[in-house]
C-alpha cells in the first residue's frame, strides 16, 4: 500500500534528520496533521512548536537557518504561503538562508476542510521568489528524496506536499536530480508534464487513452523551479503536443512556468493546460473535487482529446 | 558599572555620528534622519560598551553577540557605527543607498559586513533574533542578542506572535529596546495607533520590562547590565526618546521620518550638532 505524502515527509525528517544537529523543525499547532510531530517524538529538543503564528514561525526559522542550523517549516501550504510571506521573502529569498518551507496539505488535499484551507496558488506565489527552489514530489520515494536534498542542498527552498495516499510511481530507492524532468511513461502522440497528484492521474489517463490508441507519454516535473527546460523542449517537438497537469490554479504554476519556456525557445507547438480553473471549489471528498475541479485522469483524457483527434 | 571617562567618551561619538548621518543624507537626499537620530545612543552603547566579541576582521565569529536593527530605515546609524568599529571605511558612508553600493537603503546580511540580520519590513525583526537565540541555546554559544525595536513596529501583528513564543521558550539571551519615540510616519504614536501601556502589554506577554532614558548613556548601559542578570525571561527596555533628536527643528516630529534635507534645515543641524 502506498504511503500518504505527510507520513513519507514525516518519517524522511526523522530519518535524515535526527542524527543531523543542523536539522531543527517548526510547526504552527498542525504538527499532528503535518507528521512534522515524528520528528518531536524522536527529536524534542531541536522541534519547536510556534503556535498559531505563521509570520513568528517563519521570522525564527529564519534565526536559525542565520545561526548554522537548517529549518524545517511545517504547517498548511496555504497559511504559510500568505501568514509567512514576509518573512519568507525577507530572509529566504532576499538574504538567501536556508529555510525549508514545508507546505502541508498542498492544493485540494484538505477536500473537506474547504476553499479557506487549499492551497491553489501557493507555486506560482513561491516561483516569483527570487532565490527560492520549488518542488512538489509525487509519491513517497520521492518525498523521502526530496526532505534528504533540501537537507544537502544550502538554498532556500519550498516543497509542496499533500495529505493524502499517492500511488506510487518510483521503485524504492529510485534517485533524482533537481532541475532534472523524469519521463515515467513513453508515448508519442503526446506529453503531459505533471507535478504532485497529477503524475499518477496522468498516468491513469494515458491507461485510458491507450485503449482510443493515443499514445501519451508522461513527465513528471517535480522541480518546478529550476525546471528542466530541455526535457520540455524534447517533448514539445517530438510528440507535438503539450499539456501541462497541477493540482493549483492555472494561472502561475506549472502551466505557467512550461508555457514560458516553450515561447522563449520559440516553440509554437499545441499547448494546453489542466488545473484548478482559476476558481474555488469548496468542501468534499478528494476525489468529487479532482472530478469537479477537471483535475482527475478523465480530466486530463479531455485535455489530451483537445489537441489530439481521439476516437 | 560604566565609567564617567567612558561616558563621555561615548557622549561624543553620538554627537559626531549625529552630525555625519545628517550630513550623508543631507547629500543623497533620501534616507530617514528622525528615527537615525533618536537610536543613536542606543545604538552606540550597543556596539561600542555592551556587545562582546565584535570583530571587523572575523565579522562572523560564531561567539559574537548579535544585532538585529528590526527598525531597519535606521540604516545610517547603523552603518556609522559599523564603519567606526572598522567594518568597511567610513568614507563608505557617502555611498549610502547608491546603486551597487554595500550600504542598502535598508540593512543587508549579505550586502554589509557587520550586520548580522537583514532588516527593513517592519515586526519580524523579533521573530529572527528568537531563531538566534533558541540556535545559541542548542548549540551551547554564550552569544546574546540584542533587537532593537521601533514603537511604531510594535503596531506590527507578528511583534505580539514573538513577545509571546520567547517567553514560551523561556529565552532570556535575547534584550530587545524599544527607541520609543512616539512618532511614526504618518503623525504621532497616538493619533495613528494608540499603543496604551505598552510595558503593562509586554508584562502581560511574560517579559521582564525596563525603562529609561534612551539618550542617556549611563541609563542605557546600566539597564543593559540589568537584563542581563534576569534569568529565565526575555527584557525588553523601553528606550524614551526623541526622534530627530539633536536637531531642534526635527524634534517630534513625523515630518522629517523620511524627509530630504533642505540647506536650510543643514545648515541649522549643523550649528546644533557642533559641525560649523
Amino acid at each position: 500500500m502506498a504511503k500518504s505524502i505527510r507520513d513519507a515527509y514525516g518519517e524522511a525528517l526523522v530519518e535524515f534528520g535526527k542524527n543531523d544537529t543542523r536539522v531543527v523543525v517548526l510547526d504552527a499547532d498542525v504538527s499532528s496533521s503535518t507528521k512534522s510531530g515524528l520528528f518531536y517524538k524522536t527529536c524534542p529538543e531541536r522541534f519547536f512548536n510556534c503556535g498559531i503564528a505563521e509570520s513568528n514561525m517563519a521570522g525564527i526559522a529564519a534565526g536559525f537557518a542565520a545561526t548554522g542550523k537548517i529549518p524545517f517549516v511545517n504547517t498548511f501550504a496555504v497559511f504559510i504561503t500568505s501568514n509567512g510571506l514576509n518573512a519568507i521573502r525577507t530572509f529566504g529569498s532576499y538574504s538567501e538562508l536556508p529555510v525549508k518551507i514545508a507546505g502541508a496539505y498542498g492544493g485540494i488535499s484538505d477536500s473537506f476542510d474547504g476553499s479557506t484551507h487549499h492551497s491553489l496558488e501557493d507555486i506560482a506565489i513561491m516561483r516569483a521568489l527570487p532565490n527560492f527552489k520549488v518542488f512538489c514530489p509525487c509519491d513517497e520515494t520521492q518525498t523521502r528524496w526530496l526532505v534528504k536534498h533540501a537537507i544537502d542542498n544550502p538554498d532556500p527552498m519550498y516543497l509542496r506536499l499533500a495529505r493524502n495516499e499517492f500511488p506510487d510511481v518510483y521503485k524504492r530507492g529510485q534517485s533524482f536530480e533537481e532541475g532534472r524532468a523524469m519521463i515515467v511513461r513513453e508515448g508519442k502522440d503526446a506529453t503531459v508534464i505533471a507535478c504532485g497528484l497529477m503524475v499518477s492521474n496522468a498516468l491513469k489517463a494515458a491507461e485510458i487513452l491507450e485503449r482510443k490508441n493515443i499514445s501519451i507519454r508522461v513527465v513528471d516535473i517535480f522541480s518546478i523551479k529550476p525546471i528542466d527546460e530541455n526535457m520540455i523542449e524534447k517533448c514539445a517537438r517530438e510528440t507535438g503536443a503539450v499539456i501541462t497537469a497541477e493540482e493549483h490554479n492555472i494561472y502561475g504554476g506549472l502551466g505557467s512556468a512550461v508555457a514560458e519556456v516553450l515561447a522563449k525557445k520559440g516553440i509554437g507547438t499545441k499547448f494546453t493546460m489542466v488545473g484548478v480553473n482559476d476558481r474555488h471549489v469548496g468542501s468534499g471528498p478528494y476525489d468529487t473535487l479532482q472530478a469537479y475541479a477537471g483535475i482527475d485522469a478523465y480530466g486530463v483524457v479531455n485535455a489530451v482529446c483537445k489537441l489530439v483527434e481521439c476516437n | 558599572m560604566i565609567k564617567e571617562k567612558e561616558i563621555k567618551k561615548l557622549e561624543e561619538k553620538c554627537l559626531k555620528f549625529r552630525r555625519d548621518v545628517i550630513d550623508v543624507l543631507h547629500e543623497k537626499k533620501t534616507g530617514h534622519p528622525g528615527g537615525s537620530l533618536s537610536v543613536c545612543e542606543i545604538l552606540t552603547t550597543l556596539l561600542f560598551h555592551q556587545m562582546k566579541n565584535l570583530n571587523p576582521a572575523n565579522p562572523l565569529h560564531p561567539d559574537r553577540d548579535r544585532l538585529i536593527l528590526s527598525k531597519g530605515h535606521a540604516a545610517p546609524m547603523l552603518y556609522r557605527g559599523l564603519a567606526e568599529l572598522g567594518y568597511f571605511p567610513v568614507e563608505e558612508m557617502h555611498t549610502l543607498r547608491d546603486f551597487g553600493s554595500r550600504l542598502q537603503g535598508h540593512p543587508c546580511m549579505l550586502d554589509t559586513p557587520g550586520v548580522d540580520m537583514t532588516s527593513g519590513p517592519l515586526g519580524i525583526g523579533l521573530s529572527a533574533s528568537i531563531g538566534i537565540a533558541l540556535a545559541f541555546r542548542l548549540d551551547g554559544r554564550k552569544g546574546h542578542v540584542y533587537t532593537v525595536l521601533g514603537d511604531g513596529e510594535l503596531n506590527e501583528g507578528t511583534i505580539w506572535e514573538a513577545a509571546m513564543s520567547a517567553a514560551k521558550f523561556k529565552i532570556d539571551n535575547i534584550t530587545a529596546i524599544v527607541d520609543w519615540n512616539r512618532v511614526q510616519l504618518d503623525g504621532t504614536t497616538d493619533d495613528i495607533m494608540p499603543m496604551g501601556n505598552i510595558a503593562d502589554k509586554f508584562k502581560a506577554f511574560g517579559w521582564n520590562v525596563l525603562e529609561c532614558d534612551g539618550h542617556c548613556v549611563k541609563n542605557l548601559c546600566d539597564c543593559y547590565d540589568k537584563a542581563l542578570a534576569i534569568k529565565g525571561v526575555p527584557t525588553v527596555i523601553l528606550a524614551h526618546t526623541i526622534k530627530g533628536k539633536g536637531v531642534s527643528v526635527m524634534e517630534g516630529k513625523s515630518a522629517w521620518h523620511g524627509k530630504p534635507i533642505d540647506e536650510d534645515t543643514f545648515a541649522l543641524a549643523m550649528e546644533e550638532l557642533g559641525g560649523r
